[in-house]
């Protein structure tokens, strides 16, 4: 359970988060194997995002510990989360509109910088150097999500949607990563990109040696990808395994489609 | 993929259409700087010494370095500051305080560091102006830091009412200052001289130059030019940068630049200490150029003139402020009080015009955010934003009457 690589990238410990009276997420204990891909799913207003916001720093838990290679980054500022290595992509995207997507890259690398006021007025050498470098890599960056050349001095605003799915992805990866945090990738995406996507998340493991975690809607890209699923249902865990042992955790049939529709789904053997 | 093409070739067009000096080949942006440089700085010979236009011209480039300063924190970082005239009136206390007679009665003889004439032999405390400058820079960093420190976790409309209470607090003191006595430096010292001012300031004295005289106006034109291409090149490097790269992101969402590795307080302070350190540049420039430090120079609607000047030029738009800057200050110094103040009499009416003053600017800012929202010369970034849409949108119209 440290950092001598063999335990989980990521464990989260008994997390529980309260906004006033409600309780959004309840003792929930998650790990992320190194490696892995995995997945967090549920319905809608299960707490999946406020788990994701837990993660990277942005909300503070109520209760439990989030530990990064062995290290307890709860309630670490999430610019210090980043720079630890805990990149993330959101929901509804959140590109800088009016950066391009090369300077959106960019910024991406902010924690991998160090440039100050002094320097970066002055421009020495040094800082130079850092910024060829950071431009290069955000360059490839674009190249390595499949963004063409051409649309990477475009303003991210007026990119297609796909794109700026792309570029988010490319942005998060410029700061090397070792764990990736994907909030609905696929959300907007016809069968055929979402197949590519799923493609692509492999490629991020196997090319780039990343750990993923995947919250997802399309049970497709979660079953085809996935080597662990956990379950959020109003706040708690209701289950996790394999794709096969969530798929058939009548918890969770019963989760997405309602007590009655689960129950006749069992009488009638149909799944 | 046609989409995409289509994207591409109207921003050729556009640059084509604007002819923007960012988008012009490097020797030929060269030319251009060297052109404006040089033209800027032989332009004093052409007009009389001690006249309204080298005087205008000067008090234009100090609101020039001052529009650049509030343009880094509200173009660039994207927070309203409604109380920048603060960091005008900590500049000019601070060469109010150092260099003149203000602290005579704590110093027998006086103190004098690197000084020369007059200001050599006075009572009081007199250091030379490029120190003074740096204390001035020292003290406005603090103060714009301190002043960020209650807004961080504000937004929007909040911090611009955190600010202008904190603009509001340093023109009451500076007001009521004559009567704060300094006690601990003992006699009837007061921390300022409220709406009598601390008068005379000592005139600029450089190394190497004779110092300035109220008679010859060029060297002070000169000097300002000169503090005008020092912010001029200290923005165009931070806004290509990490940090000019941060404050641009802070701007479009905080939420997506704190996880993406960019610390919220480091940077926002880094935006209101640059910001402010060049409103003290410019406020010890102006406390000597104006032989006065009073404290009717500091009220709200400066900060709102400082603002007017960023709006009209283009929010963030570093030559569009410069623009912005030099067309008020003439507005507002030649053309209202010198060549429109006839009007209303020829017009059989009876005011003053420069009473309405801000009524004009109001106007202008009105007619510009009804034609031009995006500003004289606007940032390229909101260029793009703005231009687009518009573009699109008759695109569409025009294919859909073709198809």
């Amino acid at each position: 359970m440290s950092a001598d690589g063999t335990g989980p990238i990521l464990a989260a410990e008994a997390i529980t988060k309260q906004f006033g009276g409600l309780t959004a997420v309840n003792d929930v204990s998650f790990a992320i194997p190194r490696g892995a891909i995995v997945s967090l799913i549920g319905p809608n207003g299960a707490g999946k995002t406020t788990f994701f916001n837990i993660l990277t720093g942005l909300y503070k838990p109520t209760l439990g510990r989030v530990r990064f290679e062995g290290k307890d980054i709860t309630a670490v500022r999430p610019d210090k989360i980043m720079a630890l290595g805990i990149a993330r992509t959101f929901q509804n995207i959140r590109l800088f509109g009016t950066m391009t997507a090369l300077e959106n890259v960019m910024v991406g690398q902010h924690a991998r910088m160090k440039a100050g006021l002094f320097g970066s007025i002055l421009r020495p050498p040094r800082v130079r150097r850092e910024e060829q470098r950071v431009r290069d890599k955000a360059a490839e960056a674009l190249e390595y999500v499949g963004l063409r050349s051409a649309l990477h001095e475009q303003l991210a605003t007026n990119l297609s949607y796909g794109d700026q799915r792309r570029v988010e992805i490319a942005r998060a990866l410029a700061s090397d990563p070792k764990l990736l945090l994907l909030d609905e990738p696929t959300a907007g995406m016809n069968p055929q990109e979402s197949e590519d996507l799923t493609r692509f998340m492999e490629r991020l493991r196997d090319e780039l040696g990343l750990s993923i975690l995947l919250i997802e809607h399309d049970m497709k890209v979660v079953m085809g990808v996935s080597e662990h699923v956990t379950v959020l249902d109003h706040g708690e865990k209701i289950s996790e395994g394999d794709a096969q042992t969530v798929r058939t955790d009548p918890l969770v049939v019963e989760a997405y489609l309602g007590k009655q529709e689960a129950e006749r789904q069992r009488q009638g053997g149909v799944v | 993929m046609s989409t995409a093409v289509g994207v591409e070739e109207r921003a050729q067009a556009r640059s084509r259409r604007f002819g923007r000096p960012d988008q012009l080949p490097i020797a030929a942006r060269r030319l251009l700087a060297a052109a404006l440089i040089v033209g800027g700085l032989v332009l004093p010979f052409f007009f009389d010494a001690g006249g309204g236009f080298i005087d205008d011209a000067t008090l234009a480039l100090a609101y020039v370095v001052m529009a650049l300063g509030l343009n880094i924190i509200v173009g660039f970082a994207g927070l309203l500051d409604l109380g920048y005239v603060a960091f005008f009136a900590i500049g000019a206390y601070t060469i109010g305080w150092f260099g003149s007679f203000f602290f005579s009665g704590i110093t027998e003889n006086g103190i004098h560091v690197l000084v020369t004439g007059i200001a050599a032999e006075a009572p009081g405390i007199h250091l030379n102006f490029l120190i003074i400058v740096v204390i001035a820079v020292l003290f406005c960093t603090i103060a714009g830091m301190a002043i960020g420190l209650p807004t961080l976790r504000l937004r929007g409309d909040y911090i611009a009412i955190v600010t202008l209470a904190f603009g509001e607090i340093i023109g009451r003191i500076a007001i009521n200052g004559d009567q704060i006595a300094l006690g601990f430096l003992g006699g009837e010292q007061t921390l300022t001289a409220g709406r009598q001012g601390i008068t005379p300031v000592d005139k600029v004295d450089l190394p190497l130059l004779a110092p300035f005289t109220s008679l010859e106006l060029r060297p002070w034109y000169w000097l300002a030019f000169a503090l005008v291409l020092l912010v001029l090149f200290v923005n165009l490097r931070l806004r290509d940068s990490r940090l000019g790269r941060a404050w641009i992101a802070l701007r479009e969402d905080e939420v997506a630049a704190a996880s993406m590795g960019v610390p919220l307080v480091k940077t926002k302070l880094m935006a209101y200490g640059t910001g402010a350190a060049f409103g003290g540049i410019s406020g010890a420039f102006l406390g000597s150029y104006l032989n006065t430090v009073n404290a009717d120079q500091f009220q709200f609607s400066f900060s709102i003139f400082l603002l007017a000047m960023i709006i009209l030029g283009g929010l963030g738009s570093i030559w569009g402020v410069v623009l912005g800057a030099i067309a008020l200050s003439f507005i507002n110094n030649r053309l209202i009080p010198d060549v429109l103040n006839d009007v209303p009499s020829a017009l059989g009416l009876d005011f003053d015009l420069t009473q309405l003053s801000f009524g004009i600017f109001g106007f202008l800012l009105l007619i510009m955010m009804v034609l031009r929202p995006e500003g004289l010369i606007p940032e390229r970034r909101r260029q793009m934003e703005l231009r687009d849409e518009s573009i699109e949108t008759d695109e569409a119209v025009y294919e859909a009457r073709m198809s």
